[in-house]
């Protein structure tokens, strides 16, 4: 209990610093999120039509993604400096992966029978798109979506160490004055933050699996 | 309707594919493309709604060459059913055939009456199908989705790929059956591509038979079967289909148990007797040569029935038994 009740109190004396820096972790992965969409998910279609591209487009993001996160922060401090857009750069590299494996699989696994259908019926490149891939391909994207937020609010901890802020700075503070309670204050808002939008996001993956596929099982 | 005028296809890959053909298909027919695996029905089929570009040759739809008009508008006007179906598995039977009016811009009211006509044709009754999914549909209920939507935009044109070869022997003859149906009620210009040629006989008004890039012959089903140009055509369509045409539209190579009646009672008269096996040929000569009216039928030398004169005749003068 008065375990507890110590955690509590950090809690409690230190809530300012813990939904201010909320909200900038928050603030920097969705800005992150939403620009690696802005660029992956046209990029994805892109390459969805250009089959031999394709493979290097995701090659590149896959190397950035095996670069420890650390280490990436580190790469770019002495070519952009310290401060938000460093560590906005490294989340959107970080989330590009995901979303733009998941956009090309989705639209290349649509069926080709019901392209060429649309085709002969004499459908335009954009209805086929917009009318037929897209909403057939909408549960993968969503699943990039959700993979690559989940890791961007976990990463986002990292920001810090480009003055950029975030919870992972209250982990840092608790860390460097030997206060565990501190450190929990911060790590446990990053971790529900991580399983809550797995859980919203699962939910609306489910929502975009088009009704005449639900059935198939 | 349809003239295809020396038309060549080579792919990229440099696949001869098409090796120069002309074709002339007639308005309101039903013309069949038949021929062994990569003979090139599906490229000369796709070359019609501009899914496949020739590499040299025109193709004339209504007199105008297809190279001059813009593929989606051209491809409104034809429409397009394949083996595989293809209905889009995230809209409803009713956005699945509705599609095509739509991208014309036709109002929901105004295709909405014809889209129920044509499921109602083709025994899909609206009320209880229009708002099912396509994955809630049997194969053969959702390959008549297919036909129906390929109808809906009203085109004068409609290309099948070998649409009924995934269905069950079943549910295809039915729906062999119902397009020859409705095609009599519908009078649309159909291109239909099979490798079957029991489904070809069955539907076509001619057939178009290509071996390797190439026109072997354009006939009408019973020419075809009663004059095969050559040996491969002969052979394509087998020896057995060609027998059993025959005595289907030759009576006289028709056996005489065709025309048999079942004994009835005792034998009582003394007529001279014919073997089962013999065709109606034989017994026509047997009749008048020695100026007789009635035959028995024996098989193993007993008497399973009897023959009589004005049957044979009817039967030969192509009026069926009874009528
Ligand atoms: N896109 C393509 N690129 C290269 N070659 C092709 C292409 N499409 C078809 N071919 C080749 O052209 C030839 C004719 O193909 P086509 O699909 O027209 O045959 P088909 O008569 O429809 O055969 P099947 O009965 O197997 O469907 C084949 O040798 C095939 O391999
Ligand atoms: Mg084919």
């Amino acid at each position: 209990m008065e375990i507890f009740q110590a955690f509590w109190d950090t809690i409690l004396q230190r809530q300012d610093l813990i939904i201010e820096r909320t909200i900038e972790h928050l603030y920097l992965s969705f800005s992150a999120i939403l620009i690696a969409i802005i660029i992956s998910l046209p990029l994805g279609i892109f390459i969805s039509r250009k089959q031999k591209l394709a493979e290097f487009y995701i090659g590149i993001t896959a190397v950035f993604q095996t670069i420890p996160s650390l280490a990436l922060f580190g790469f770019l401090v002495p070519l952009i400096g310290i401060g938000f857009e460093t560590a906005l750069i490294a989340l959107i590299i970080y989330a590009l992966l995901p979303i733009l494996r998941n956009t090309y699989t989705g639209i290349t696994g649509v069926d080709q029978a019901i392209i060429e259908a649309g085709r002969g019926m004499g459908m335009t490149s954009s209805q086929i798109l917009f009318k037929i891939e897209l909403p057939l391909s909408l549960s993968f994207l969503m699943a990039g979506i959700r993979t690559a937020t989940v890791l961007t609010v976990g990463v986002a901890t990292l920001a810090t160490f480009v003055g950029a802020g975030g919870l992972g700075d209250v982990i840092w503070r608790g860390l460097q004055s030997y206060n565990n309670n501190l450190v929990l204050a911060g790590a446990i808002p990053v971790a529900l933050l991580a399983l809550g939008f797995d859980f919203i996001l699962k939910l609306m993956e489910k929502r975009t699996t088009p009704k005449g596929l639900k059935m198939k099982s | 309707m349809i003239t295809f005028k020396n038309v060549k296809k080579t792919f990229e890959d440099g696949t001869e594919a098409i090796k120069g053909i002309d074709l002339h298909i007639e308005e309101g027919k039903l013309v069949a493309l038949i021929g062994p695996s990569g003979c090139g029905k599906t490229t000369t089929m796709k070359m019609i709604n501009k899914l496949i570009e020739p590499t040299s040759g025109e193709i004339l739809i209504g007199g105008e060459n297809i190279a001059r008009q813009k593929e989606v508008d051209l491809r409104r006007n034809i429409g397009y059913v394949i083996q595989r179906i293809g209905l889009f598995p995230h809209m409803t039977i009713e956005e699945n055939v509705g599609l095509i009016p739509k991208l014309k811009g036709m109002k929901k009211e105004e295709y909405n009456q014809k889209v129920d006509e044509l499921l109602n044709l083709v025994g899909l009754d609206p009320s209880v199908y229009k708002k099912r999914y396509p994955l809630e549909l049997s194969g053969g209920q959702q390959q008549r989705v297919g036909v129906v939507r390929a109808l809906a935009g009203d085109p004068p044109i409609i290309l099948m790929d070998e649409p009924f070869s995934a269905l069950d022997p079943i549910s295809r003859d039915q729906l062999q059956d119902e397009l020859k149906q409705l095609q009599t009620k519908i009078k649309k210009t159909i291109v239909f591509v099979t490798h079957d040629m029991d489904e070809a006989l069955k539907i076509a008004d001619q057939i178009v038979v290509l071996k390797d890039g190439l026109i072997e012959q354009v006939a009408a089903p019973k020419e075809l079967v009663q004059t095969p140009k050559n040996e491969f055509v002969r052979s394509f369509i087998g020896e057995d289909r060609i027998n059993a045409f025959l005595n289907l539209h030759t009576p006289l190579l028709s056996p005489v148990t065709s025309i048999m009646d079942p004994l009835t009672e005792e034998i009582k008269t003394e007529f001279p007797t014919i073997d089962s096996t013999a065709d109606l040929k034989l017994a026509a000569g047997e009749m008048t040569g020695r100026n007789i009216i009635s035959m028995y039928v024996v098989e193993n030398g007993k008497p399973i029935g009897i023959i009589h004169q004005n049957l044979l005749l009817r039967k030969l003068a192509g009026f069926e038994k009874g009528v």
